[in-house]
């Protein structure tokens, strides 16, 4: 009975002795997320923990942010390995504001482009090509392509259409 | 944003037909649609999906700027005019004198595109001067 007392008593305390040192999930998950919060690179992200295994999802702004934060997460004691989720956010779209020719250059431009068509007056100013007179209904998609390549600000076309 | 929402056919097809730099926004009531197209062919159905929107292109709200991409090792064109030769002038203008002409279907040399509007081209007789880039179609060597 001693003896077995003293086996148990040893067995507990190495059951306690051996989870002591390993984190438990929980703690890890916790140790992570600090590091999470710390970097802005990671704040779209959130972590799981589940044996040790780390998986991470969310955001990340760019390959390398994703390839860093996965780094991050392995350098955490106790995570034996990493599941990385993380989607890469699409490239923003930046659009530059549209380019107007001024007057000068447009009017010649104009003048260029609508010589060819007879019966078809052109004005410009401050940018927009007013059109009057007449044209034939099958030269108007030519006449306003010529003319949109141009970079006006507006056409206004009040063109009557045979 | 409600003419995004008019010409939505449109960036669609834009964006479908392979348009490069392809951008779109609206400022002060127009919307500006600009690119580069890979072909006459995608430049003109995005045209025919314009005309069928605003068939007489009269509301004003729209600048449809998409060039076709010109090949840079492109040396010859057509002259694609309807009927009359082609004027080559002196330099880009109407208001420049006449240098030469090209013939109704001529095939003559490209020199170069500097200016969009106004290409640089030679014929075969030597002369060379700036004609309008809308009469010259590119010919595949």
């Amino acid at each position: 009975m001693k003896v077995m007392k003293i086996f148990m008593a040893l067995a507990i305390s190495a059951a306690i002795g051996f989870t002591g040192c390993k984190p438990k999930d929980a703690d890890i998950k916790t140790a992570i997320e600090t590091k999470m919060k710390a970097d802005p690179d990671m704040a779209k992200t959130t972590v799981d923990v589940k044996d040790g295994v780390a998986t991470i999802s969310g955001e990340c702004k760019d390959e390398a942010c994703k390839a860093k934060c996965e780094k991050e997460v392995a350098s955490v004691k106790g995570v034996k390995s990493v599941v990385n989720n993380c989607t890469v956010a699409a490239a923003p779209v930046v659009f530059t504001p549209p380019v107007i020719t001024a007057d000068d250059p447009l009017t010649q431009a104009v003048t260029d482009a609508t010589k060819d068509f007879a019966g078809v007056v052109a004005s410009v100013k401050d940018g927009v090509i007013t059109l009057t007179g007449e044209i034939k209904k099958d030269l108007l998609p030519k006449l306003m392509m010529s003319l949109n390549s141009l970079k006006p600000k507006k056409i206004e076309n009040q063109l009557t259409i045979k | 944003m409600a003419l995004a929402e008019k010409y939505k056919e449109l960036t669609d097809a834009a964006a479908a037909g392979g348009i490069t730099d392809l951008q779109s926004r609206e400022q002060d009531g127009v919307l500006y649609i600009n690119g580069t197209a890979p072909s006459g062919a995608v430049k003109d159905q995005l045209w025919d999906i314009y005309g069928k929107i605003d068939p007489d292109f009269r509301a004003g709200d729209l600048i449809l700027d998409v060039n076709v991409a010109v090949d840079a090792n492109v040396t010859k064109v057509k002259v694609i005019t309807e009927s009359s030769n082609l004027n080559i002038r002196k330099g880009p203008g109407t208001d420049q004198p006449i240098v030469g002409k090209a013939a109704h279907h001529e095939i003559i040399t490209l020199v170069n595109r500097s200016n969009e509007q106004w290409w640089l081209v030679r014929t075969a007789d030597g002369e060379e001067g700036y004609s309008y880039a809308r009469y010259l179609e590119p010919v595949a060597e």
